[in-house]
């Protein structure tokens, strides 16, 4: 098929127009963040740096940002030691009920955010009758976490040989020496960057967490809904967006750096989830 | 697999020193022995989490859907009932609500289709390769951006005075305010990306000879595309559907953020775990979508779509 020039010219603009609609609304916010008029009229009549002050000097903000923080944390850490040995057990071995496994994992990215949210919700408050915390949170982020670091392992996992696992045993390493001095290290950036993954998920996740936190807590993104439609917060509200587009895309940018498999079109649909 | 964990003799190699001896360790050295145990130690932790935590819940959900709420304690009373379903399916408020999540959700898609097949082609077919490379990463970036800070961006763009208008202005166009137009257009935006990313990778997998036989056979480049490319592409275009549909339809934050009193299956469901607190409610109208999904990916399902996700 040969394109005309024309053809090529129309198919770029358009190509060039569909950035512009997926860029511009972001950079309207960060735009907004320094915008004077409270109502972010535009063309911004000024630029200030109040609302930043604001934010940083706003108590709630602050401690939104800690819980979000350590959510991420907890999550993080859980779904790395559980995605890890997820990963090495249904690669390494061959057993009963391991596909229905491998379809497990998925399942909490797979279906709509909205369901995994209300079943947990359900689970925790109406059949086990807990009160809902940040570790309510924290279970329910780890649930679908797992999954990035999952699949980062078994990636890895998947282009590594065993030859030198046997070599260690021979050499008369036990079992955990040889996973600490010999598969580990290999490990070490596909798990830094499922992590990183897992950390940006967990950071800025709204729907699942709303179903799953309890009525005193807020992580940054409960306290963006609930400040949203409070015209005197408006701005601070701005600020608080760029942080998460900051904190979300920072650690993905790294973590595309560190390992070529695991930002592409496979994670798409872990931030599927999302929804 | 044969071999026995055995202590090096203290000196018997130069590397002895280097690599540490391992202690006289019973665990070690029996799960050695043993893959069966090795295995039990692997996958006990993260199948109990995923069985226990989530299949549970999702069992329990569907459970919860037929029980009812005790209307002096407001708490679930396990007394066995239909009346949730039945409401949901035959209430004339709950239909117009799921018809309205139905149009919504393909609204989105169609949407997100026409932007992105001649990108996705641009990108593939037309752009240099050092282009291609950084436009897909372009693409890719946004995606991460938080879900709520996209929504809230086009409440941004759609304030009274914002952007949009401003945009508008000019041409005489005026924004649509927040409603079920703003809905529309806020996930056709949130889910681009999703639609992008296998249509991309399908028409990158189009090898260009084909294309470049077509031509040499005397095929225009609609022609070409209308009966080479698309039927290559049917699986991609479909994988690409199921995101932006299912996500759509499940969604209840951007109709709260930008739909201003538009209400969607998931607005439903969330305004009955928390205002109107009847979780067996919630759970019922829960499955709506569910059963959707569910339907679509069975009848895509002999299309081949589901191994291009």
């Amino acid at each position: 098929m040969r394109l005309s020039r024309s053809a090529k010219a129309i198919l770029g603009v358009v190509t060039a127009l569909v950035f512009l609609f997926i860029y511009t609304p972001l950079l309207l916010v960060v735009v907004n963040s320094f915008n004077a008029d409270r109502t972010f009229g535009w063309p911004p009549r000024g630029l200030t740096l109040e609302w930043w002050g604001r934010a940083l000097d706003s108590t709630g903000v602050r401690e939104a940002l800690v819980s979000s923080l350590w959510v991420a944390a907890v999550s993080t850490i859980i779904s790395l030691v559980l995605g890890t040995l997820l990963a090495l057990a249904l690669l390494r071995y061959q057993f009963f009920g391991r596909d229905v496994i491998s379809l497990l994992v998925i399942l909490p990215i797979a279906l709509p955010g909205i369901v995994t949210g209300i079943a947990l919700n359900n689970m925790f408050t109406t059949i086990l009758g807990v009160s809902l915390s940040l570790w309510t949170v924290v279970i329910a982020h780890a649930t679908f976490c797992m999954v990035t670091v999952f699949n980062n392992v078994i990636a890895r996992l998947r282009r590594m040989q065993g030859g030198l696992e046997e070599a260690s045993a021979d050499l008369g390493a036990g079992v955990f020496t040889t996973f600490r001095l010999v598969t580990f290290p290999q490990l070490r950036s596909a798990l830094l960057a499922g992590g990183l993954l897992a950390f940006a998920l967990s950071f800025d996740e709204i729907i699942v967490t709303t179903f799953t936190i309890g009525a005193g807590d807020t992580t940054l993104p409960i306290w963006i809904l609930q400040n949203l439609f409070r015209p005197n917060q408006a701005p601070v509200v701005n600020v608080v967006a760029v942080v998460l587009i900051v904190v979300s895309i920072v650690p993905i940018w790294l973590a595309q750096r560190l390992s070529e498999d695991s930002v592409g079109i496979g994670a798409a649909r872990v931030k599927a989830k999302e929804g | 697999m044969a071999l026995q964990t055995q202590h090096p003799a203290p000196g018997a190699s130069p590397a002895a020193s280097t690599v540490p001896r391992p202690k006289a360790n019973k665990v070690s050295a029996l799960l050695h022995r043993s893959p069966r145990l090795r295995l039990a130690g692997l996958i006990t932790a993260p199948a109990g989490w995923l069985v226990l935590v989530y299949i549970a819940a999702l069992a329990a959900l569907l459970i919860t859907a037929f029980w009812t709420v005790d209307t002096f304690t407001g708490k679930v009373s396990t007394v066995w009932t239909t009346d949730n379903l039945v409401t949901v399916l035959t209430d004339p408020v709950y239909q117009r609500i799921t018809l309205r999540t139905l149009w919504i959700a393909i609204a989105v898609t169609v949407i997100d289709l026409v932007l992105a097949l001649p990108m996705a082609f641009f990108i593939a077919k037309v752009a240099s390769v050092r282009w291609q490379k950084l436009l897909v990463v372009a693409v890719l970036m946004p995606l991460w951006a938080s879900y709520l800070v996209k929504a809230y961006a086009w409440r941004n763009v759609l304030a009274d005075g914002g952007l949009l208008e401003w945009l508008g202005a000019p041409i005489g166009l005026e924004s649509p305010g927040y409603g079920e137009t703003a809905v529309i257009l806020t996930l056709s935006y949130i889910w681009l990306p999703f639609m992008i990313l296998p249509i991309y990778a399908g028409f990158d997998r189009v090898p260009d000879s084909l294309l470049e036989a077509s031509s040499d056979l005397g095929a225009k480049p609609l022609t070409t595309v209308r009966l080479v490319v698309f039927p290559l592409l049917v699986p991609s275009i479909i994988a690409g559907t199921i995101f932006t549909f299912s996500l759509s339809l499940g969604d209840y934050i951007t109709a709260q953020i930008v739909g201003g009193t538009t209400q969607m299956l998931g607005t439903v469901v969330y305004a009955n775990v928390g205002a109107a607190n009847n979780l067996p409610f919630a759970a019922a109208v829960s499955l709506v979508p569910i059963a959707i999904i569910t339907l679509y990916l069975f009848i895509v399902r002999r299309t081949g779509a589901l191994n291009s996700l």
